[in-house]
């Protein structure tokens, strides 16, 4: 007992958390006063903003606010509850009837947070001892969903279709030893729409193929691309032209182009129904405030009331994604048509904090000049395959033409004087 | 109680323990009900009755099948029958009275249709509304109203990105003065704080993974603590429910023993811990704990999504309810969904620790951050129980809160009913355990337009199904006394 004391006493433990140095780049916030709508105040100067995820320019309209607001004097601000006791009000029913029918699925569920949303949907699912395939560019939300899942990860590179195919084949020579286990295990393929870390768009139609041949769901992650692709904005199903069945499960957050906030997951009703009780994030949490469920509904009557809004987008992508080719030093990483691109540096100057560095000094030139910019975040010891340091570029419909040539230009001046 | 000279107000707790032959009874019922179960199966399958499921894709009939036979019974066979009694549609305000959507089923709870009619002014017993602020009217629905014409619904940023606005820094500030903190960091979501900030806690400098940490974690920790103790790696060990020399003896085992295999010491041990457990109604042995957390050189995390606006004769939480000093809890974590009426959690604590979860958060980092019309409508309500809005309204609500507790729970006790809990406890369970009770029980008071809340297994063990009551400052006595009048 005497050694025991003794051990107690001279026990001592680490700090519950270590110190952050003070010029740590994610430690000082930029601070908007106001809205963060398209003429953006940063840190008291006023720019333009391309670095909210605006894309359709909802935030500030006015038929969603009033909408919002009329929901606000209904309803008050909180649910008070989860959705299983007396949180479920009509706005929610409503939502969810009107999401199934634009993305003409049988069903949808809502969250009330967007990173909740993928990372309970893939837990509900997939569990311990069954197999997920999952693109290396994943976003963080899908790896805390498959981390929670204890499910088995295998990773394949980014957008390559013959990795994936040497993945399964190598399950299925496995199943053939163990045909017993192979008839239990499910297998999952996870795959975002546009990425978010590399702006590309993940080759869909070949992926149908390969579910058939080798019996995989496919998850889909449609957070940049619901209201960005397919003609009516419905994403990458509708922009590939594939009968949305063949999707077993879409998910995607209502914090981008439907500029209110939660998530939301829409397929047939025989998948989406158990989420409605082992869906971690809906059973054991408040739910979505009323006047944030209204603001989307609003929003959605927006998007089907003006389809060519995604053909004006999609317009200004490629254009600045043309002005912005041949920067010396960066380079542009996304598709021309992704209204959410990167700019990673050319030529690494050796260590990846020296190349944050650099380019906050090019973040920092341009938004002394009026364009609000943004370096793209990463939890750097957390990310399964980190990408490299890059500066976020965000184009939204309410860009104008000289807005757009004037941050292009911008950047090539800060390139020019920082990197050179 | 362990060490009486801890406390500075007397704590009485009681969970009686189950008659016995109610307890047999309890499981003769669920028997018959599982019994009943295999035999519906079994004519499900023959097709002697019709199959109400939906079914899986006629091409995807191949595939390894999506749910296992046996996840699905329980929820074919038992919570189907009384699926009435959970996700009730409102359409008012989640206040002290609500209108409901009226609906039935005609073809026993597999489908429901809405008959369009709405039964208005049923007194709700189920709304974490503690302190009564679900409201459509007044200060803070107004000052809500103008940050929502002003900077609308949506931010379509992360806060480390373009989406900390000012308005989240003016509720940090706020929120560390109310708890008597540092500082503090405000989320989106109650549930994410737990699940995504624990990691930080528990990390270490030098190593990625949670290596030779050491979580304790009480026995009826909510779904999100225990997902984050999960997700951060490091290792879990359980206590009992709020037994001191059950979480004494792991801390000693704990230091003198050291790791499992290595025998290295434990790098840090951290306490998980509610304010007010939900399902149960108890109050956490604050004192006790941080008694032990003192002598054992631990940390305390402590989730006070049920205390916070509903303990303490200000509303600061249990840390105020014990008479205790703020600075003893390392994390103090809370939400805002059920005494502010918003949403969201927030952490307090050191500033070191804010410092860090402001770089490391997952939620910082990855989601978007609060809403502003939401974020106003905390600090309105903050402010208010604070009394720097010029008024006594905060003070009085959580005055009136602690008055319908105690009226509360000693009518039902005089009434002989069995009720779970600690006597200053707003969350009120009355015990039921036998399941035919459980969705009777719902109906019935729906009828008399009473909304209650009734929860069974796998939220309660098996045999102590129970109906919950959660009080609120926006109930007048006449309500409590129709709801105990009509028990």
């Amino acid at each position: 007992v005497q050694e025991k004391e003794e051990l107690i006493e001279e026990w001592q433990p680490e700090p519950l958390v270590p110190p952050v140095p003070k010029d740590h780049p994610a430690l000082n916030y930029n601070i908007v006063s106001g809205p963060p709508t398209h003429i953006i105040t940063v840190n008291g100067k006023e720019c333009v903003n391309f670095a909210s995820f605006n894309f359709l320019g909802l935030l500030d309209n006015e038929k969603v606010k009033s909408a919002a607001q009329a929901s606000l004097k209904k309803y008050g601000v909180g649910t008070c509850g989860p959705r299983g006791f007396y949180g479920t009000f009509d706005v929610h029913l409503e939502l969810e009837e009107r999401l199934a029918k634009f993305m003409r699925t049988e069903e949808a569920i809502i969250y009330s947070y967007g990173f909740a949303t993928i990372a309970s949907a893939i837990p509900a699912y997939s569990k311990r001892g069954d197999i997920v395939f999952v693109d290396e560019a994943a976003c963080f939300a899908i790896q805390k969903g498959l981390q929670a899942s204890r499910s088995n990860i295998k990773l394949f590179k980014h957008n390559d279709m013959a990795d994936l195919e040497r993945l399964l084949k190598e399950q299925e020579t496995e199943d053939q030893k163990n045909p017993r286990k192979a008839r239990v295990t499910r297998r999952f393929i996870v795959v975002e729409g546009l990425y978010v870390n590399t702006g590309d768009i993940c080759p869909l139609p070949e992926l149908i193929k390969l579910k058939y041949k080798y019996k995989v769901r496919i998850f889909l992650e449609e957070s940049l691309s619901f209201g960005v692709l397919g003609q009516h904005g419905r994403g990458i199903t509708e922009h590939f032209g594939i009968n949305i069945d063949d999707i077993d499960l879409i998910s995607a957050n209502m914090e981008n182009s439907l500029a209110s906030i939660g998530g939301f997951c829409c397929g047939r009703s025989f998948i989406i129904d158990h989420q409605r009780l082992s869906g971690q994030g809906y059973c054991f949490s408040a739910s979505l405030p009323p006047l944030l469920a209204a603001a989307a509904i609003e929003a959605l009557n927006i998007m089907e009331d003006n389809p060519d809004i995604f053909q004006t987008l999609r317009a200004k992508c490629e254009r600045i994604h043309k002005a912005l080719q041949g920067i010396s030093g960066l380079k542009v990483v996304g598709e021309s048509f992704s209204p959410a691109l990167h700019l990673q540096l050319e030529e690494s100057c050796g260590s990846r904090e020296n190349d944050v560095k650099l380019l906050k000094r090019v973040v920092d030139y341009c938004m002394n000049s009026g364009i609000a910019l943004t370096q793209a975040r990463y939890l750097e010891k957390e990310e399964k395959c980190l990408p490299p340091p890059s500066i976020r570029i965000v184009i939204t419909v309410e860009q104008t033409e000289q807005e757009l040539d004037k941050a292009a230009s911008l950047l090539k001046e800060a390139a020019q004087s920082v990197l050179n | 109680v362990h060490n009486g000279g801890l406390y500075k107000r007397p704590f009485n707790e009681a969970f009686e323990e189950t008659p016995m032959l109610v307890a047999v009874l309890t499981y003769v019922g669920y028997g018959v009900l599982t019994l009943f179960g295999y035999l519906r199966d079994f004519m499900r399958q023959w097709k002697i009755e019709k199959c109400q499921n939906a079914t899986e894709r006629e091409e995807q009939k191949d595939f390894v099948p999506l749910y296992q036979d046996f996840e699905n019974f329980y929820n074919r066979n038992l919570y189907m029958r009384i699926r009435d009694s959970w996700n009730r549609p409102i359409c008012s305000v989640p206040g002290a009275k609500v209108d409901m959507m009226e609906r039935v089923s005609h073809d026993y709870n597999w489908t429901f249709t809405y008959t369009g009619r709405v039964i208005k002014d049923i007194i709700n017993m189920g709304s974490y509304n503690y302190l009564g602020f679900a409201q459509k009217a007044g200060t803070c629905q107004e000052a809500a109203a103008k940050v929502l014409s002003q900077y609308g619904a949506g931010v379509c940023s992360t806060r480390q990105e373009m989406g900390n606005l000012d308005k989240h820094e003016e509720l940090e500030e706020l929120v560390a003065r109310f708890l008597g903190v540092e500082s503090a960091m405000a989320y989106g979501m109650g549930f994410a704080t737990n699940s995504m900030n624990i990691t930080c806690e528990s990390s270490s400098n030098k190593y990625p993974a949670s290596w030779g940490c050491l979580i304790l974690s009480d026995e009826l920790n909510h779904a999100s603590l225990v997902l984050g103790a999960r997700l951060s790696g490091a290792t879990i060990r359980i206590f009992k429910h709020n037994n001191m020399q059950s979480l004494e003896k792991l801390l000693k085992d704990a230091i003198v023993h050291g790791q499992p295999r290595t025998r290295r010491p434990w790098k840090k041990i951290l306490i998980l811990v509610e304010g007010i457990y939900s399902m149960e109604g108890s109050i956490v042995r604050l004192p006790e704990v941080i008694a032990l957390k003192k002598k054992y050189k631990s940390y305390l995390y402590l989730d006070e999504a049920h205390s916070i606006g509903a303990l303490g004769p200000s509303g600061r939480g249990v840390v105020e309810y014990f008479g205790l000093s703020p600075e003893d809890v390392d994390v103090m974590m809370g939400t805002f969904t059920k005494s502010f009426g918003a949403a969201g959690g927030y952490i307090g604590g050191k500033k070191e620790l804010i410092d860090y979860l402001r770089t490391y958060s997952h939620s910082a980092v990855y989601a978007t951050s609060l809403s502003p019309p939401v974020v106003e409508q905390i600090i309105t309500s903050m402010k208010c129980i604070m009394g720097e809005d010029g008024t006594t309204v905060g003070k009085a609500r959580v005055q009136q809160l602690a008055e319908n507790t105690r009226y509360f729970r000693r009518r039902l006790k005089e009434m002989g009913f069995i009720i779970y809990g600690n006597e200053d406890s707003p969350v009120v369970p009355l015990m039921l355990y036998m399941p035919a009770k459980i969705g009777a029980f719902g109906r019935e008071m729906l009828k008399r337009n009473i909304g209650v809340v009734v929860v069974g297994f796998p939220a309660t063990p098996i045999i102590e199904s129970r109906a919950r009551f959660c009080l609120s400052a926006a109930h007048t006595k006449e309500m409590l006394d129709t709801v105990s009048g009509l028990l």
